[in-house]
């Protein structure tokens, strides 16, 4: 019998279904490895088990050891045996390393904590797994590495029998993977099974026993290991027609509007990592330059190096028209011709609580309204054209920004974009969570700009969109230019392959 | 008919009728409490003088909040630039606007000295102006050796306690109600010349009669007692500035959009510090003329001038439906909520309520407005 069964389970979301009947099963001892694209559904399917979306949220069965379980939350998947690690921490830094591991189970009598069992207990746990830890000190002086392997150590505190590892290695060095992997192997002995999502597939081929391939929320297939190849798992995770909603169009390439060399930037955790390592590219009028690469490649960053709202210390040159621009703050990019719709419109994007009239002027306002004194009639007039162009649809320009749905706000953060007159327009994930009708809008808005001599560039995790839209690719893995693929050549195969990592 | 008149108010407005409503029932409680003396020509006078300190710093201190930032250190600053004032007339024995110059001086460079420690150097605004409070508190006492200082002179006495002849309220009037209607013609016009609608100037001018018929009254009550008093002329020509800035200029608009979600405005291209730097340094100058009204009205400059004056402006931007999350509010709102603070001070005095039940209750509407309007929300 196995350990873990998920049988047929379907999530929705307004206007989106993230699961569509996936199974999945986990036998005790098992190394089991969860690949797909970004957006396939593993995350979702992992939030299913944890209770995070809660029985009743979904159908579908999960059974434990062959009887069904119905969670209500995290704490009764945790009394299940079932440990999940994230991908972003969620241990609380100014604690000690003790403290976080019995976080709300701290040994105790009345009330009063019993520090020196705690300690003691820390201690053993962490020797046991082959850490070389010091239970005292806060979390926050640990690396990222050894912080995630404190997470580790403190979900096999609670007795798991089922672990979950979303993506566990990306912010690890090489010898803190090794150490990782030396630990899944003590659990692998101690009958614990492993659920791993991983990006690195040559990792998922060398530690797992089955692998299980999830696309646009199905499962697609599940194989044993052995034998099994990188290139298999590519073609499935990838096995999708680009289809009739990119219209192709053919764009007219003008001079180069933008070209950038060197650009390297490093990360705010951890300032001797390079997030963004040594990129060039340079984009003409006209042209759409698909950005591609998974989670963590550094495609974000690489755009907000460039605009001038990386947070962190950056490197490298930036021409515009030919000219070098100096480029430290957001000002300086807008008023040299680049508009960024950035991801993330709730948190980046919008003033949540103001009008679309207010957001979508709010860019180029001085220029609209006038220099001091602002002009309601004009700033209505002003962004009516595109309004009306982009198809946003709400009652009059004074609706509230936050009353929109995904797709709306979007267009009206994309809007307040066109209305600076850009020449070169960043998108970083612009279809991210709205519907299929708002997305082809979007997708026909961005050719028809490419078609009025726009430069373009374009990030998403979505590698359909890219291909379907760009002119040509750019692939990104790990901060580097892995591959550059004209539209002809760009197939999903060779764009993953570069995205992995693997050279070919 | 409803649907029309739903359609003439916004959201906003409904509220700011909703806290109209709420001044009219104190106020009538306290005229029928108080045995018809609440609202007398002579009473609302001291009523509109009383507040006119607090809704000055308030007007401030609303467009401070609305960028998400907050001054606790407004009621030292106001006792240090009093303090300033009386110091330079009575002991050094200089001219007037030198002394009202040095005042306000202080006033702006306290506030643009806060404004860079906050937006440039990243230390929580809280901090800073909770620093300033005490700062400042202790600057006052030292400059003052710990003495009240007199004032002697009557024209600088004015700025707080004349007040201006009838006529020239009137003649004001006539200017202020020109203006609003050839504002309410000039947003029609625009509507029409950027095709926008028809452009229906009669009910344009309809919708004006309310505030024109505010103006109206108020210069006749104010009339039928004394005049309209110095300090209350300064505030609403502060409210008519402020609520211009915050309603119709960029600096206004940036405000809004840096309190809302400053990372969104960064990105737009906003300079986030330097607009909140300027805040702060027109809450300073804010400060710095109520400090000159409130030493001309008193007559005299004390080490412990203008304290808690900063929970009163903060409480009227709150009860007047500013958020302290940033992004939210209007100064006429925070004037309104001034106003509902300063009736009820003066009612409850007026009824001899002890003064720490004044206290009490004052502590318990500003918790249950806020609530009430969070409940209002769901």
């Amino acid at each position: 019998m196995p350990l873990l069964e998920m049988r047929e389970i379907v999530k929705e979301f307004p206007g989106v279904r993230a699961l569509d009947g996936v199974s999945l099963s986990l036998d005790a001892g098992e190394f089991h490895a969860l690949v797909g694209e970004n957006g396939a559904g593993k995350s979702t399917l992992m939030k299913v088990l944890s209770g995070v979306y809660p029985a009743g949220s979904y159908t579908g069965e999960i059974l434990i050891e062959g009887s069904p379980a119905r969670f209500r939350g995290i704490r009764d998947s945790e009394a299940a045996g079932i440990a999940i690690i994230f991908q972003e921490l969620s241990l609380v830094k100014e604690l000690s390393v003790g403290e976080n591991i019995f976080l709300g189970r701290e040994p105790a009598s009345l009330g009063i904590i019993n520090w020196s069992e705690l300690y003691h207990k820390a201690t053993k746990l962490l020797t046991d797994l082959g850490l070389d830890i010091d239970p005292r000190v806060a979390v926050g002086n640990l690396g990222i590495g050894q912080q995630q392997l404190v997470e580790i150590a403190k979900a096999l505190s609670q007795n798991a029998r089922i672990v979950v590892l979303d993506e566990p290695t990306a912010a690890l060095t090489e010898a803190e993977v090794e150490t990782l992997f030396g630990i899944l192997d003590g659990l692998k002995e101690r009958g614990v099974g492993m659920i791993y999502i991983s990006h690195k597939l040559d990792e998922v081929l060398r530690l797992s026993d089955r692998v299980t391939v999830l696309r646009d929320g199905r499962t697609v297939a599940t194989h044993a290991a052995a034998g099994l190849t990188k290139d298999t798992i590519i073609s499935e995770m990838v096995g999708r027609e680009v289809g009739d909603i990119f219209p192709q169009s053919a764009h007219e390439f003008g001079e180069t509007a933008l070209e950038v060399r060197g650009i390297t930037a490093f990360s705010t955790d951890r300032p001797d990592k390079k997030l963004v390592d040594d990129v060039s590219f340079s984009v003409r009028r006209g042209e759409v330059l698909g950005i591609a690469g998974l989670m963590g490649s550094g495609r974000s960053e690489l755009l907000m190096s460039i605009f001038g709202s990386y947070p962190g210390k950056k490197s490298g040159s930036i021409i515009i028209d030919g000219s070098e621009a100096k480029i430290s703050e957001p000002m300086d990019a807008i008023s040299r011709g680049i508009g960024f719709v950035t991801e993330d419109r709730k948190r980046y994007g919008l003033l949540l609580e103001q009008t679309i009239l207010d957001n979508m002027t709010l860019a180029a306002l001085e220029r609209i309204s006038g220099r001091f004194i602002t002009h309601r009639a004009r700033e209505t007039a002003a962004a009516a054209s595109p309004m009306t162009k982009l198809r946003i649809k709400a009652n009059s320009p004074m609706t509230v920004a936050g009353t929109l749905s995904g797709g709306n706000q979007q267009k009206v953060v994309l809007g307040k974009w066109l209305l600076t007159e850009p020449k070169v327009l960043f998108l970083d994930e612009p279809t991210r969570g709205i519907d299929v009708g708002a997305k082809q809008e979007i997708y026909a808005e961005i050719n028809a700009l490419a078609k009025e001599g726009l430069a373009i560039v374009l990030v998403s995790s979505e590698l359909p969109e890219v291909l379907g839209l760009a002119d040509r690719v750019i692939v990104l893995h790990e901060g580097t230019v892995r591959g550059e693929f004209m539209r002809e050549e760009a197939t999903p195969e060779k764009v993953m392959a570069a995205a992995t990592g693997v050279t070919t | 008919m409803m649907k029309s008149i739903a359609k003439l108010f916004d959201a906003s407005s409904l509220r700011a009728f909703a806290m109209i409503a709420v001044l009219a029932v104190i106020w009538g409680y306290f005229h029928w409490a108080t045995g018809q003396i609440f609202l007398t020509p002579r009473n609302l006078s001291n009523l509109m003088t009383q507040m006119s300190v607090t809704g000055i710093i308030a007007v401030g201190m609303l467009m401070l909040i609305v960028s998400a930032n907050i001054d606790l250190s407004v009621g030292s600053v106001l006792g240090l630039a009093g303090g300033i004032a009386a110091y330079t007339l009575t002991n050094l024995g200089y001219p007037i606007p030198v002394a009202i110059g040095l005042a306000l001086l202080a006033g702006i460079a306290i506030g643009v000295f806060q404004g860079v420690l906050t937006a440039k150097a990243g230390i929580p605004a809280f901090i800073v102006t909770l620093g300033g409070l005490l700062a400042w508190r202790g600057a006052v006492k030292w400059q003052l050796g710990g003495n009240t200082v007199p004032i002697a002179d009557d024209t600088f006495k004015m700025i707080g306690q004349g007040n201006i002849p009838a006529w020239v309220g009137w003649v004001l009037a006539g200017i202020a109600v020109a203006f609003v209607i050839a504002m309410a013609i000039r947003s029609q016009r625009a509507l029409k010349e950027y095709g926008l609608g028809e452009g229906n100037i009669a009910a344009a001018v309809a919708k004006s009669l309310i505030p024109i018929g505010a103006i109206l009254i108020f210069i006749w009550v104010m009339n039928s007692y004394q005049g309209v008093p110095v300090p209350v002329l300064i505030f609403v020509g502060v409210a008519l500035i402020g609520s211009f800035l915050m309603s119709s200029t960029t600096f206004g608009r940036y405000l809004y959009a840096i309190g809302g979600n400053a990372e969104a405005a960064r990105l737009s291209g906003i300079n986030n510090s330097r607009n909140v730097i300027v805040v702060y340094g027109i809450l300073g100058a804010l400060t710095g003329i109520a400090a000159l009204i409130y030493t001309a009205r008193v007559g005299s400059a004390a080490p412990d001038a203008g304290t808690l004056k900063e929970l009163d402006a903060i409480a009227a931007c709150v009860i007047g439906g500013a958020s302290l999350m940033g992004g939210r509010g209007t100064v006429f709102g925070a004037c309104l909520g001034a106003l509902i603070m300063a009736s009820l001070d003066n009612g409850m005095s007026l009824l001899n309520v002890r003064d720490f039940m004044q206290d009490i209750i004052k502590g318990s509407i500003l918790v249950a407005a806020v609530g009430l309007d969070m409940m209002g929300k769901k």
